[in-house]
């Protein structure tokens, strides 16, 4: 962990309530994709936590969705204004586990941290593939982003007005093998994630969060194998500790 | 150059500044970030007999310059806190500690007390009396004098060690009770407790906290402690250790003035891990500002 000040570089909106916020300043901390930081708010007593969707040298790239007064102030942040950061929070995903066909599989602003992990594994030699699911056609983002890593990618939505009609878990359906399921969204899509995969896999948890480092035990979970504290030895849990 | 020194109950603090429990786990987080040796002390994360999980989540909601948390005395249980925690946290932090203990009954306590007091770096025992009795009705101790006073007894009778209670806030006269502990023959007291409280989610429409209430601590309670602190000074004699909401040297020289010996920072240090540190490195020049050469002369001084 280290707490630093960061330069926001832009601000910009990429659906009705999806904000994509690239920041420049200490991003050595950082050491895997999934890991997060904990941004302190003006007139906010806690740090709100923002899952790292890329790095790349100094700058820092954080998407998030307004549901709240932390990022209701986000969204309303220009170019120069400078935050405090506590930066290289949470475990991450673990890449080595992943064999060569990996699958990603996100939901809503769960999509973003699978941005740099497919950043990471393609690096890696590895050949991974993305389901993206939201809710109907204008709340995708990041499709494009994807397409442009060189990697293969089926977008879902509820209502069908894109790509395949229904969940994620509809289109992994269509998947035929993979090697590994990374995954990240709304617990219940977790869930359903966890139940139709057929391999290992990480899957990386939300909570309402105390300080985000691992001191107030505030976002404890229970785990097959001893209670886990979702900031700090998560927010990726592995398939095989997960209660479910 | 001015004199941060105090002493509490026969022990030597640099400083008065100490991390309140359940805030700052068994210091590892923070080692990562600086010396934590620059603490007067440290209370370590409340032990209890047995293992526990603590309550589910969500177990923390935001207020106005506060938080209310439900974590329900999460740790690993006394065994483990001994064998392991404590071994891990004497090496990076090197002075005495304070072992904050919780109990559900009388007996769960004394075994407890028995443990910490054989830990070599265990300097204090501060008691924390706002847990629920199984056997008296599930009322906490902390709400009567009776049940303080009998807490205090059992725990004094077992260790040689300093025994401080930690009183609740949650009472109609914190004084009846902090007198009753004195009597019954505790060596300080620590105030405040977090104060019980709510928040509910207007999109759900019900409480936030899975355990619905759960104590506020943080700024908002800050000018409580200082005037529970002002009225228990006026009334015991034993030391007094002030914590409530406390965030800045200007805070902590307050809280002394009211009456306290030493001072714990809870819920700042969430918000910033670095608090302790800055508050430490910041009290010299409030101390200047206010013409103060010497922390330890200025406890209680806001009393006639």
């Amino acid at each position: 962990m280290k707490k630093s000040i960061f330069t926001i570089e832009n601000n910009e909106r990429l659906t009705q309530d999806v904000y994509k916020m690239s920041l420049r300043g200490d991003t050595s901390d950082f050491k895997a994709p999934g890991q997060f930081v904990n941004i302190e708010l003006e007139g906010l007593y806690l740090r709100r936590p923002i899952s790292v969707c890329d790095l790349d040298g100094s700058n820092l790239t954080l998407i998030y969705k307004v549901v709240g007064k932390g990022t209701e102030q986000l969204s309303r942040m220009s170019r120069g204004k400078t935050l405090d950061l506590l930066t290289g929070l949470g475990n991450g995903y673990d890449t080595q586990k992943s064999g060569n066909t990996p699958l990603l599989i996100g939901g809503g602003v769960g999509v973003p941290p699978l941005y740099l992990l497919a950043k990471k594994l393609l690096a890696e030699g590895k050949t991974p593939t993305a389901i993206l699911g939201f809710n109907t056609e204008s709340d995708v983002f990041y499709e494009n982003e994807f397409h442009a890593l060189g990697m293969e990618v089926s977008i879902t939505t509820v209502d069908g007005s894109r790509g395949t009609k229904g969940f994620v878990t509809d289109a992994m359906k269509n998947c035929e093998v993979y090697s590994y399921t990374y995954s990240c969204g709304p617990e219940l899509m977790l869930k359903a994630v966890y139940r139709a995969s057929v391999t290992e896999g990480q899957f990386s948890f939300e909570e309402r969060m105390g300080c985000g480092f691992g001191a107030c035990m505030g976002c404890s979970c229970e785990t097959k194998y001893g209670y886990k504290r979702i900031c700090k030895d998560g927010p990726v849990l592995e398939k095989g500790e997960i209660v479910w | 150059m001015v004199d941060t020194k105090i002493t509490l109950s026969g022990l030597t603090l640099s400083n008065p500044v100490i991390p309140a429990s359940g805030t700052f786990g068994y210091g590892a987080e923070f080692a990562e970030l600086f010396d934590i040796n620059i603490l007067g002390s440290l209370s370590f994360k409340g032990t209890t007999l047995e293992p526990r999980f603590g309550n589910p989540t969500p177990r923390i909601a935001e207020c106005e310059s506060g938080m209310i948390n439900s974590v329900g005395l999460q740790n690993p249980g006394l065994k483990a806190v001994c064998e392991h925690e404590l071994p891990k946290l004497a090496e990076v932090f090197k002075k005495p500690v304070i072992a904050n203990l919780s109990g559900f009954s009388i007996e769960e306590y004394i075994e407890c007390a028995m443990a910490m007091d054989k830990q070599q770096n265990v300097g204090i025992i501060e008691v924390n009396v706002s847990c629920p009795n199984v056997h008296g009705g599930g009322m906490s101790f902390g709400v009567s004098p009776k049940a303080a006073a009998e807490v205090t007894r059992a725990v004094k009778a077992v260790t040689t060690k300093p025994v401080y209670i930690k009183l609740s806030p949650n009472v109609t006269d914190i004084v009846s009770i902090a007198l009753a502990c004195e009597e019954a023959g505790a060596d300080g007291l620590s105030l405040i407790n977090t104060l019980l409280a709510m928040r509910i989610d207007l999109k759900t429409k019900k409480p936030i906290l899975a355990n619905k209430m759960g104590g506020l601590s943080g700024g908002a309670i800050f000018p409580l402690a200082v005037r529970m602190v002002y009225q228990v000074y006026e009334a015991v004699k034993i030391p007094i250790i002030g914590m409530g909401g406390v965030s800045s040297a200007e805070d902590v020289i307050e809280i002394m003035l009211a009456g306290a010996s030493a001072v714990q920072i809870g819920a700042a240090n969430l918000k910033n891990p670095y608090a302790c540190k800055e508050i430490i490195e910041d009290l010299p020049r409030v101390m200047e500002k206010y013409g103060i050469n010497s922390l330890s002369e200025i406890i209680g001084g806001a009393h006639a």
